[in-house]
C-alpha cells in the first residue's frame, strides 16, 4: 500500500492494474480545486436575523410544552364514553394532534437551531484504510498462531474433529424439541384428505345451519352451506372443519351443466350442485359467484371456475377444478350429500396425488 | 492519577461528569466521536426515517402489548362497539377492539404502530434504492449491504407476523394464503403448514405464535442487525457525493456535536411527529369493519399492506393449470414458480454487490458516491428491478385496477404478464440512454460552457450566442467520477483462457462497452482553443 506525504497508508492503493481492475485512473485528469470559499447566512450576516432565528427556536419549544399539555387535557376532557364511536374519534384525534404538536415543534425548533444558529462551518475528518495496519495484521495472524501451538488445534486431530462433531450433534435435540408444534398422534395427510361431510348429512345454511329443501332454490340462486352438526361443534373445530367443508350450493337448468360421466351427473339433483368453496390455489373462499355466467370467482388471486363445466379452471392460477359435493334429497325433500368430497379440497399440497 | 491536567470539576455537571468518566472511560468516547462528522445530503435522510420509525414502533407496540392477548380462546364480545357486541370471537380479536374503543389512545398507538410500521419498511426499500443508485455498497461496503438487505427482509417479516395478530377476517385470508403457499411447496410443505399451526388450518396456536416472533424474535435480531449495520457505519465513516474538496480520504460535512444531535435528534421529532399526525387523522386496518375470521366469507378488493403486494401479485400472475403429478407426487408449479422468482428476485438483490465487485475486479475503497448517470449500466439495472418489482406490486391490486378503471380482470392480468417479462428490459434501455445522453451533455456544457442567452454581432456581421466556462468548482463536478474501461481478454500466466475470465470478460463488456469518459485537461484546453477560433 502507497504511503501518502503523511506516512500514511493511502485509501487508495497504488494505481496499479490489480488495484483498480477495470477502473481508469486519466493521467491528465482534472484536480480537485479544493472546497469553495464558505458563503455565510442570513444569520451569519444580519443581527437581526440571527436575533429572529433564535426567537422562532425558544418559542417552539414553549409552544411544544403547550402542546404536550393539551394532549393530557385532550386524555381527560376526551374520554370514551361506552357504546359511543364518536367519543373515540374525538379521544383519537385531539389526543394525537397534542403528541403530534408537541413533537413537531421540538423536531422543526431543533434543526432550525441546527440549521440557522449553529455554526456552518463545515469541518473535514480524515478516513483511515479499514483493513488494520500491516503491524497490527501480522500480531493478529501471530495471535492465531500461538494459540494453535498451545492448544494443539489442528496438531491433534481427535479433539478437534471431536468438538466440531459434538457442535453439530448438541442442536440435535432441538430440532427434535420443535416436534411437538403440531400434535403427535394426527397425520397431516390424512386430515387434509377429509372432511366433516359424511352419506346423508344435511346440507344446513350457513351460518344459521338450518337445513335446506331442494324447493327453495330458484334457478340461478346460490346458498352459502355448512354441513349439518357444524355449528354445534365447539367454536376451534367449527372454524378448522368449516375451512375444509364450506360449500357453495347453486342451482342451474338442468341443460345448461355439461358432464363428463354419468356418474358425475348423478352427483347432483336437478340442477343443483355443491362445491368446495375452498380455493383450490390456496385456499381463499370461491364467494363470488356471477349469475348470469354461471362463473365463480375468488377474490383473492382471481381465479375463475365455470359452474356449468364441473367448475373447471377458466381463469387465473388455480390448476384443478373445485372439487364437486355428491348430493342428493332425502324422503322429506331436504338436500343430503351422498358421501364426503370425493378427493381432498383446497389447496395441493406434496402428499394429495391425484 | 492522570486528570490532574483535566479542566477544573467544580459545578455539578463538572463533579457528575468526572464521577461518570472515572468509573466508564467515557471522556474517550466523546473524544473519540463528539466531533466526528457527517456529509449533509436529504438522502442521507432515509436511512434516518427507518432507525427512527423502528423506535416509535418499540414505544408504540410496548403499549400495545400490555393490552393485547395473543390468544384464540373464544370469548363473546362485550366492548364498546355495537354491531360486534355479543358476537363470538378470539381473545386476540376481542383485545384488539377493546384497544381501539375502550382504551383511551389505544386506537391512536394502534394507528401510530401501523403507520410506523409501513414507513418502517417503505424507508428502507428507498434507503437502498439510494444505496444500490449511488454504489455506496462497493468496497468496503459490501458485508453491510448484507446486513442492510436482512433487515429489508426481517421488517417484511415483522410486518406481516404484526398484521396477522388481530385475528380478524382479513388477517384470517392472509393467513390462509400463506398455508396455501407453503402447502405448495415440495417435499416438505405439508409438514411445515401443520408444524406452524399446531395442526390443521386455522388451528388455535398460530396468533400465540407468531405472536413470540412479532415481539420477541424477530424485533431482537432487529436490533442486532441495526446495531452491526451502524458499527459499520461507524467503522467506514459515512459516504458522500463527490464535489469540489471532497476526496477519498476525507470527510467534509458537520460535527456531531453540535450540529447532527441537533439536526438528527430534531429529524426524530419530526418523523415521529409526521407519524402521530397521519395516526391521529387517518383510519388504519379498521379490523371492526372486517369482523372475526371466518373460513367462509371474504371481501372483495382486499389489498395486503402494501410491502406484501410484490408477493401477493407475483402469486396471481401465474397461467391456469400449472400443476403435475411425477412419482406419485403433487408438484403445485402455480406455488413453486412464484416463490422461485421471488427467492431469486431477492438473492439477486442480496448478491449484486459481489457481483459487481467480481465484475470491475476493483479493489480499491470506494467512499465518494456516483451520481447514477456515471455509472449507466448499474443504474439501468436498478430501473429493471424496480420495474420488475412495480409490475408484481401492480399484479396485487389486479382487481382494483380492473374495476377503477372499467377494464377486464384478464386484459389486466395477461397485460401485466407480459410486461413482467418486457417492462423491465424497457426500462433497462431507457435508463441506460438516458444515463448515456446525461452523460453528454455533461461533457457538453463543460467543454463548450453554458449558453448565456447573450447574443452578439461580431465586426463581420455574423451573429453569436456567447457561451460561458464553468468555473473550477463546477466543472469538477462535472469530471471527478469513477470511469471503467472494459477488460481485455487476456490469457492467464500459464498461458490459459478459463471460463470464468471468458464470463467476466464478457460481463464487463455488457457494463462499460457504452462508456463515456471524464473529459481530461487535454480535451479541455483543445476545446477551449477552438473556443477562441
Amino acid at each position: 500500500m502507497a504511503k501518502n506525504e503523511s506516512g500514511k497508508a493511502d485509501i487508495v492503493p497504488a494505481n496499479s492494474a490489480e488495484a483498480t481492475g477495470t477502473g481508469v485512473v486519466a493521467p491528465d485528469a482534472f484536480a480537485n480545486p479544493g472546497l469553495p470559499p464558505h458563503r455565510p447566512r442570513v444569520t451569519d450576516l444580519d443581527p437581526k436575523a440571527a436575533k429572529r432565528a433564535e426567537r422562532v427556536v425558544y418559542v417552539l419549544f414553549y409552544l411544544s410544552i403547550a402542546a404536550s399539555v393539551f394532549a393530557v387535557y385532550a386524555y381527560m376532557f376526551f374520554p370514551i364514553e361506552p357504546e359511543n364511536v364518536h367519543s373515540v374519534r374525538m379521544n383519537t384525534l385531539y389526543l394525537g394532534l397534542g403528541i403530534a404538536f408537541s413533537l413537531l415543534a421540538i423536531g422543526i425548533a431543533a434543526v432550525h437551531w441546527g440549521k440557522a444558529v449553529m455554526s456552518d462551518k463545515e469541518a473535514i475528518d480524515h478516513r483511515h484504510p479499514v483493513r488494520g495496519t500491516e503491524e497490527t495484521r501480522a500480531r493478529a495472524v501471530e495471535i492465531f498462531r500461538e494459540s494453535d501451538e498451545e492448544s494443539g488445534f489442528s496438531r491433534r486431530t481427535l479433539i478437534r474433529n471431536g468438538l466440531i462433531g459434538a457442535l453439530i450433534a448438541f442442536p440435535l435435540p432441538a430440532i427434535a424439541l420443535f416436534r411437538g408444534l403440531a400434535p403427535m398422534d394426527v397425520d397431516p395427510n390424512n386430515e387434509l384428505k377429509h372432511t366433516f361431510w359424511k352419506k346423508g348429512m344435511r346440507l344446513t345454511r350457513d351460518p344459521q345451519g338450518t337445513p335446506i329443501k331442494a324447493s327453495e332454490l330458484t334457478i340461478g340462486s346460490a346458498f352459502q352451506v355448512i354441513p349439518e352438526g357444524l355449528v354445534d361443534l365447539p367454536e376451534h373445530e367449527m372454524l378448522d372443519a368449516k375451512a375444509k367443508a364450506a360449500v357453495l350450493l347453486v342451482r342451474l337448468k338442468k341443460e345448461d351443466l355439461n358432464w363428463t360421466s354419468e356418474e358425475r351427473e348423478s352427483w347432483s339433483y336437478e340442477g343443483i350442485v355443491a362445491y368446495s368453496k375452498i380455493c383450490t390455489h390456496v385456499g381463499c373462499p370461491v364467494a363470488l359467484y356471477e349469475q348470469q355466467t354461471h362463473h365463480l370467482l375468488c377474490p383473492c388471486h382471481q381465479s375463475q371456475f365455470d359452474i356449468a363445466n364441473e367448475c373447471a379452471v377458466i381463469f387465473g392460477p388455480a390448476a384443478r377444478p373445485l372439487p364437486q359435493l355428491p348430493i342428493t334429497v332425502d324422503a322429506e325433500g331436504y338436500l343430503v350429500a351422498t358421501s364426503d368430497f370425493t378427493e381432498p379440497v383446497g389447496p395441493s399440497f406434496w402428499e394429495r396425488a391425484n | 492519577m492522570s486528570n490532574v491536567t483535566a479542566p477544573a470539576q467544580s459545578g455539578v455537571v463538572g463533579k457528575f461528569s468526572n464521577y461518570l468518566d472515572e468509573r466508564t472511560s467515557i471522556s474517550g468516547a466523546v473524544k473519540e466521536f463528539g466531533r466526528k462528522v457527517f456529509p449533509d445530503h436529504w438522502s442521507f435522510l432515509l436511512g434516518e426515517v427507518a432507525l427512527y420509525s423502528f423506535v416509535i414502533i418499540l414505544l408504540t407496540g410496548s403499549f400495545l402489548t400490555f393490552f393485547f392477548q395473543a390468544s384464540m380462546t373464544p370469548v363473546h364480545y362485550e366492548g364498546s362497539y355495537v354491531p360486534l357486541k355479543g358476537i363470538e370471537m378470539s381473545a386476540a380479536m376481542a383485545s384488539t377492539l377493546d384497544i381501539s374503543f375502550d382504551i383511551r389512545g389505544g386506537l391512536l398507538m394502534r394507528q401510530i404502530h401501523h403507520w410506523a410500521a409501513l414507513l418502517f419498511v417503505a424507508s428502507i426499500g428507498l434507503h437502498m434504492l439510494r444505496v444500490f443508485f449511488t454504489g455506496a455498497f462497493r468496497k468496503p461496503r459490501e458485508l453491510n449491504w448484507s446486513i442492510g438487505f436482512v433487515l429489508f427482509v426481517l421488517a417484511m417479516a415483522e410486518g406481516f407476523t404484526g398484521y396477522s395478530l388481530p385475528d380478524d377476517l382479513l388477517s384470517g385470508n392472509g393467513l390462509r394464503i400463506i398455508d396455501g403457499m407453503v402447502l405448495g411447496l415440495p417435499v416438505v410443505g405439508t409438514w411445515i403448514t401443520f408444524l406452524l399451526f399446531g395442526g390443521e388450518f386455522p388451528g388455535s396456536d398460530i396468533v400465540g405464535r407468531l405472536y413470540s416472533l412479532h415481539i420477541l424474535l424477530l424485533p431482537a435480531f432487529v436490533l442486532i442487525f441495526i446495531v452491526l449495520h451502524l458499527m459499520f457505519v461507524i467503522i467506514h465513516k459515512h459516504t458522500q457525493y463527490p464535489g469540489p474538496g471532497k476526496t477519498e480520504e476525507n470527510v467534509v460535512g458537520f460535527p456531531i456535536l453540535p450540529v447532527y444531535a441537533a439536526k438528527a435528534g430534531g429529524f426524530f421529532f419530526l418523523v415521529f411527529g409526521v407519524v402521530a399526525l397521519i395516526g391521529a387523522t387517518v383510519t388504519i386496518n379498521p379490523i371492526w369493519n372486517y369482523g372475526p375470521y371466518d373460513p367462509s366469507p371474504v371481501s372483495a378488493g382486499t389489498q395486503p399492506d402494501w410491502y406484501i403486494g410484490f408477493a401477493d401479485g407475483a402469486l396471481r400472475l401465474v397461467p391456469p393449470h400449472l400443476e403435475t403429478y411425477w412419482f406419485g407426487y403433487t408438484w403445485s408449479w402455480n406455488i413453486i414458480i412464484p416463490v422461485l422468482l421471488l427467492v431469486v428476485f431477492l438473492a439477486a438483490a442480496f448478491a449484486y454487490p459481489f457481483v459487481e465487485a467480481w465484475v470491475t475486479g476493483d479493489k480499491r475503497e470506494h467512499h465518494l458516491l456516483d451520481r447514477p448517470r456515471n455509472a449507466p449500466v448499474r443504474t439501468a439495472i436498478g430501473a429493471a428491478g424496480v420495474t420488475f418489482y412495480a409490475v408484481l406490486w401492480a399484479a396485487a391490486s389486479s382487481d382494483i385496477i380492473a374495476t377503477h378503471f372499467k377494464v377486464t380482470m384478464e386484459g389486466v392480468i395477461n397485460t401485466l404478464q407480459i410486461m413482467l417479462i418486457v417492462a423491465p428490459i424497457i426500462a433497462f434501455m431507457t435508463a441506460k440512454r438516458i444515463a448515456l445522453a446525461l452523460q453528454k451533455k455533461d461533457r457538453e456544457i463543460l467543454l463548450h460552457g453554458f449558453e448565456t442567452g447573450r447574443v452578439v454581432r461580431l465586426p463581420g456581421g455574423e451573429y453569436t450566442e456567447v457561451h460561458q466556462q464553468l468555473d473550477a468548482y463546477d466543472r469538477w463536478q462535472l469530471v471527478s467520477y469513477n470511469d471503467n474501461a472494459p477488460i481485455m481478454l487476456r490469457p492467464n500466466p500459464q498461458g490459459k483462457i478459463t471460463a470464468g475470465m471468458r464470463m467476466r470478460a464478457s460481463m464487463s463488456r455488457f457494463f462499460f462497452e457504452d462508456r463515456i469518459a471524464p473529459v481530461s485537461q487535454e480535451e479541455y484546453k483543445q476545446a477551449l482553443e477552438h473556443a477562441h477560433h
